[in-house]
């Protein structure tokens, strides 16, 4: 490159640089000097804008992510081992169990034995027999209750009633999804028990084989042990016959620092995958959970990005009724030699303040008041307690998406208007 | 001749503006031709329509002739491009119009340093240049005024300071007084006087008789052309 060309390029980049500090100059000089209340509305609408931006996706994103938090913290553990496609129990559990044991990030784990049957209520007061009984169909549940305890917490489940004890064979606990108390829907084939309670003796049926129960507790989390009938693991493990301790699940709680992927690998490395499947927990989640985390994603990114034209819009109407109404004024400062860039950058400059102001004020309401508000106030649904979830990084792109939104809904009127001609802009013709 | 052609700040040959009207086309400055010595302070005249605004505004760069050239200070600006015309307009020439044209949110003293502070002056530089201008016009007690706070002949004054701050080859002014009383008229008239002593030149549009004999020379328009050329006896 030529000594000239250099020079050239050098003086070029000294009058872009002279003119982005004149269009700073003029912008802080009209966002200073501009009506407080207009400044204030348009403040307001870009937080608005913000919020709608981050609050609608956390609240779709908070309702999945409560019920996944649920799943892992109340159920599935960080990791969990189940049975093969084709088996009906893990093979080998006592060894698995060994090795889970072991290994040096498991803080908690238990295993469980699973059967499916049917629970039968107020059946010693049933006179008519020509009528359907007091029955649902349940999952069946057999657990260690002390390490079911330092696993998922069951007790904190508890609505009704009181926790089993190692003690209790003939009792159990009943889950509320269960009981039409709780679940009041009408679905064809869906049999759910009625006027049964704490203390009441019901009649299960297991393998074929019939046992009479207490209800000893009611439980309802949320989670899948709505669904379930718990009891004691020997009780449960008598009932199937199954005497080689061989269990159909074992959740596994991982210390706080650990990454359940390795945990898994370190499992499947020792061979547990020959025998069981090996998920981590989000892997294992129910389907239905895993369709509503990508189709309520889906929506709230569709939401955003419908957020984010709006707010491109918004601040497009703004400054561009700001420059046409200051058309004279803009092709006065032209008139007097200054030049475009300068011009364009000072309403460049304004539009970011706006959405700076919205996005700062946006942002001191979110985490100031709508996420604590949240957390002690969640929305109560059905397979969740939704809670709004807006983490910094996700944040902060978005508060960037919206600044480069704006940089360019700003830019675009003020180019619009700068560039019609210079006198007739002057003489508002 | 050389000698002649130095002193020539403005040469206007054959200029031809006309606007389209619909279909037909209105022919405002017909091949006018025009030279004007530097520090001359001259006033164009004519009746409203005779295409003394639009002599002004191609003069002054704010317009394109249709053809024709003009050369301002051995510079052809005709064919300038837009950002061309900017860089000229910002360091050769200054302007004062009929409605003051000042920026409202500016204050007095800022609306005189914007044009500095394109310039690639300092803001010290600038401020300093821009107070200046502002006490030469009589405003150096007015500076953080934004025009709405001050009179219609104050609002002129600054409007002079600005066109004076960056030392301008010509100011051109566009019937200036015409907003103006007949008191506040004569000293903004005044102001452009002493500017001229100076050795400034101005080019002033007005249609006011006894401001523009009190100019060097008085050119006068009808229908587009150059109907009289008159150099004022002082």
């Amino acid at each position: 490159m030529s000594v000239t060309s250099h020079l050239v390029k050098g003086k070029r980049i000294k009058n872009f640089l002279t003119s982005l500090n004149l269009g700073t100059f003029l912008a802080f000089r009209q966002v200073k000097r501009s009506s407080v209340g207009t400044t204030a509305l348009i403040v307001f609408v870009m937080m608005l804008t913000f919020l709608n931006l981050v609050v609608v996706r956390g609240v779709l994103v908070g309702l999945i992510q409560s019920s996944t938090d649920l799943y892992r913290e109340k159920y599935s553990g960080d990791v969990i081992v189940s049975n093969l496609p084709k088996k009906s129990y893990i093979e080998n559990s006592p060894s698995i169990i060994e090795i889970v044991k072991n290994l040096p990030w498991v803080e908690t784990y238990s295993p469980r034995y699973l059967e499916s049957g049917k629970i039968e209520g107020t059946y010693k007061e049933r006179i008519d027999y020509t009528e359907d009984a007091n029955l649902a169909n349940a999952a069946f549940t057999g657990i260690d209750v002390n390490l079911e305890e330092s696993a998922t917490g069951i007790s904190e489940m508890l609505i009704e009633g009181e926790m089993l004890t190692p003690e209790d064979t003939d009792s159990i606990l009943l889950g509320a999804n269960l009981m039409k108390k709780y679940l009041d829907i009408e679905a064809p084939g869906l049999l759910l028990l009625e006027n049964v309670q704490v203390g009441d003796v019901v009649r299960i049926t297991v393998n074929g084989n019939t046992k009479e129960m207490f209800i000893k507790g009611i439980i309802k989390a949320k989670g899948a042990f709505d669904d379930r009938v718990v009891m004691l693991d020997s009780t449960l493990r008598t009932l199937i016959g199954r005497n080689d301790y061989n269990v159909d699940e074992i959740a596994i709680q991982i210390t706080p620092n650990a990454d359940p992927v390795m945990v898994k690998q370190a499992l499947l490395s020792s061979g547990v995958g020959e025998t069981a499947r090996v998920q981590t927990f989000d892997e294992a989640l129910p389907k239905f959970l895993k369709d509503m985390q990508a189709t309520f994603g889906m929506l709230g990114d569709a939401i955003g990005s419908i957020g984010l034209v709006v707010a491109s819009i918004t601040i497009f109407i703004v400054v561009y009724i700001n420059a046409i109404t200051r058309r004279k004024f803009i092709g006065i400062m032209k008139g007097i030699g200054i030049d475009s860039v300068a011009i364009e950058f000072s309403y460049i400059l304004q539009s970011i303040f706006y959405a700076l102001m919205g996005v700062m004020i946006g942002m001191a309401l979110l985490y100031g008041l709508l996420v604590p508000y949240f957390i002690a106030n969640p929305i109560n649904f059905p397979f969740s307690d939704g809670v709004l979830i807006a983490e910094l990084d996700g944040t902060i792109m978005r508060a960037g998406l919206l600044l480069i939104a704006t940089i360019f809904a700003g830019y675009i009127p003020a180019r619009l208007v700068v560039k019609q001609n210079t006198l007739d802009a002057i003489l508002g013709r | 001749m050389q000698k002649d052609k130095e002193n020539k700040i403005i040469e206007v040959r054959n200029l031809v503006k006309s606007f389209k009207s619909g279909e037909s086309e209105l022919v405002v400055l017909k091949g006018l031709e025009l030279s004007v010595p530097r520090g001359q302070f001259l006033s164009i005249t004519g009746r409203s329509g005779s295409g003394k605004s639009t002599l002004l505004y191609q003069l002054g760069l704010l317009d394109k002739p249709n053809s024709g050239e003009i050369i301002i200070d051995g510079t052809d600006v005709s064919n300038l491009s837009k950002e061309e015309s900017t860089k000229f307009r910002l360091n050769k020439l200054g302007y004062v119009f009929q409605d003051y044209a000042l920026i409202p949110e500016l204050t007095a003293l800022e609306n005189v340093l914007i044009p500095l502070l394109m310039q690639g002056l300092s803001k010290e530089q600038a401020h300093k240049k821009a107070v200046a201008s502002m006490t030469k016009i009589g405003l150096g007690d007015r500076l953080n005024n934004v025009p709405s706070q001050l009179s219609g002949g104050q609002q002129q004054r600054v409007s002079i300071a600005r066109a004076i701050a960056h030392d301008p080859d010509i100011i051109f002014a566009d019937e200036p007084t015409a907003n103006l009383d007949t008191e506040t008229s004569d000293s903004v008239l005044q102001a452009f006087i002493d500017l001229n002593k100076q050795g400034q030149t101005i080019v002033m549009v007005t249609h006011e008789k006894e401001y523009s004999d009190l100019t060097d020379r008085v050119v006068q328009l009808s229908d587009g052309k150059i109907i009289s050329d008159i150099i004022n006896k002082k």
